[in-house]
């Protein structure tokens, strides 16, 4: 049997993504042992009993002066940036997209702005955000939007294009006319594309969510990173990314089947 | 007053021309295949009837006045593929043109019918969907039918809307011969019940001679081997398919003549 149509079973398949999570987990043991045995002060590959102990203070303890669990309260101020951010890039994103999309003129006069709007790398301005929005969070939420909003809005300008001529036209000899074309077979269509585009840039969208806390904040997962940093605290950052990464993970993984469960139309065709 | 007046009609795409001095007068009712080989022009003849291209030169008219230059609920459409919506049930398919149909205001902000224009939408489709023989899969979404159901259902889509003038480019081209009789009855039974007037383009002569009361043969009276695209189609015999006999042998020479007539005019020319 060729190669291409070789499939694992499903105890295979489990087993075999499992397995670069475990060679990475024990290239780390073996690495941070031996590093550990030549110096027990080491503090960049920490043993997993000091992480085990640093996980402990930051996500079990409350902090004495502010009653707070570090881990959940970073963890809360973080992802209320990163869901305003993501809504207002969605909205944006679909609502300029299906415009740009299926009205010739504002193509004509958008597309252009858009694309070039995209290529400004948005850490490059983000001093420009901080002057005029402040230091507090919507210069922070901005940085993300601006970040990725580009994006989704050519993502579902594109969609929008490769929906079939014949579609389009078929609902006009049906009586629709500019609004309801939009309302009634565009915008549906675009909702799993949508989805699709948020989970393509949650990448991004961590990535500015990051930089903007390590540089101005005062909570949030980036800030946290970035101030133990300073003590060369390996033990609380590698939680934290590992954290952050589950976090991302599973907010695909949920946008995933949203989109399976509510769009059962659009599953059909796609080979995975 | 004919339904549909072509005259003179010549559409060419740049330095290409893909029809010449066409003339055609179809009356209210009629049934009318299109053959003729592949390129030559019948998607763009469909394609000036729906207002989607216009003309390069000459008349098209729809009750004797210019053809709109944009599709609308008068002449529906369907095409060989793509056209029903993969996010609407089959219901939802045929109820979108009445939900569209938009005098009312909520069908004009929201493209939707509430209520009871609402209810009464849905019955329509129900029995229209009776009607094509779709019923029972109307909770279906499109993707899980069978190519001939999808052509049903577009058909219906289309027919439901009650259009003067239907137009169907292909429609049964990708199916098997078994469907496409089951096909031809409905399509004339839906023809006969909603009283329409028919252009169908087909690559099969004999479901041309089978379902028109008309049929018309596209194709180029000049050829130029080194410019191919420098002559265009035209329609080289129009044959009346509801007469038998000696009336057929004179239209056939009628139509023969005409085509040279025309032959000697574009020389001229
Ligand atoms: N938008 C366009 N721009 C330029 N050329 C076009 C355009 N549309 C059609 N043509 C040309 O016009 C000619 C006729 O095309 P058309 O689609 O009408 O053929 P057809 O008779 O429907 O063929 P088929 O039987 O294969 O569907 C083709 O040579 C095609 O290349
Ligand atoms: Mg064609």
């Amino acid at each position: 049997m060729r190669l291409v149509n070789r499939k694992p079973g499903r105890m295979a398949a489990l087993s075999l993504g499992a397995l670069p999570f475990v060679l990475l987990l024990i290239a780390y043991l073996v690495a941070s042992g031996l590093r550990l045995a030549e110096n027990p002060d080491d503090k960049l590959m920490p043993s997993f009993a000091s992480i085990g102990a640093a996980i402990h203070q930051v996500a079990f303890t409350e902090n004495p002066r502010s009653g707070e669990i570090v881990l959940w309260s970073d963890t809360w101020a973080s992802l209320k940036r990163l869901g305003i951010a993501l809504g207002a890039s969605a909205l944006i994103g679909l609502c300029l997209g299906i415009l740009i999309g299926i009205v010739p003129y504002l193509r004509a006069a958008l597309a252009p702005f858009i694309t070039a709007l995209s290529m400004i790398p948005p850490l490059a301005i983000l001093p420009i955000l901080f002057i005029v929005f402040g230091l507090d969070e919507l210069s922070k939420v901005m940085l993300i939007v601006i970040g990725i909003a580009p994006f989704i809005v050519r993502d579902i300008a594109l969609r929008v294009g490769e929906l079939p001529a014949e579609q389009l036209i078929k609902a006009q000899t049906l009586g629709a006319g500019s609004w309801p074309l939009m309302l009634r077979v565009v915008l549906p269509q675009m909702w799993p594309r949508l989805i699709d585009a948020l989970r393509l840039s949650l990448g991004a969208a961590w990535l500015f969510l990051i930089a903007a806390e390590a540089i101005a904040s005062t909570d949030g997962l980036g800030y946290r990173i970035f101030l133990v940093r300073r003590y060369l605290s390996m033990d609380i950052i590698l939680p934290y990314v590992v954290w952050i990464t589950l976090l991302a993970f599973c907010m695909d993984y949920a946008l995933r089947l949203l989109s399976r469960r509510l769009f059962p139309w659009a599953e059909a065709g796609a080979r995975r | 007053m004919n339904i549909i007046s072509v005259r003179k009609l010549w559409k060419t795409y740049g330095e290409q021309v893909v029809l010449e001095n066409l003339n055609l007068e179809v009356k209210e009712h009629e049934f009318v295949t299109i053959v003729g080989a592949s390129g030559c022009g019948k998607t763009t003849f469909l394609r000036m009837l729906l207002g989607q291209e216009a003309p390069s030169r000459g008349e098209f008219l729809l009750d004797g006045r210019p053809l709109p230059n944009e599709p609308g609920p008068d002449r529906g459409i369907v095409f060989q593929r793509y056209s029903v919506f993969p996010h609407l049930t089959v219901l939802e398919n045929v109820m979108l043109g009445l939900e569209l149909d938009g005098r009312s205001p909520s069908a004009r902000l929201l493209g939707r019918a509430f209520g009871s224009r609402r209810r009464e939408a849905r019955e329509r489709a129900r029995a229209m969907l009776v009607e094509v023989g779709l019923d029972a899969a109307r909770d279906k979404y499109p993707s899980m039918l069978s190519g001939g159901m999808q052509q049903r259902l577009s058909i219906a889509q289309s027919v439901i809307c009650n259009p003067r003038i239907l137009l169907l480019d292909e429609p049964f081209g990708a199916l098997d011969p078994g469907i496409s009789s089951d096909m031809h009855r409905l399509i004339l039974r839906l023809w006969e019940r909603h009283r329409m007037t028919i252009f169908m383009i087909t690559h099969d002569l004999r479901e041309g001679f089978e379902l028109g009361t008309r049929l018309l043969v596209f194709d180029k009276t000049r050829l130029d081997a080194q410019a191919p695209d420098a002559f265009g189609a035209t329609i080289t015999y129009d044959i009346p398919l509801n007469v038998k006999g000696n009336r057929l042998l004179q239209e056939l020479d009628a139509a023969t003549a005409r085509t040279e007539r025309f032959r000697e005019e574009v020389e001229l020319a």
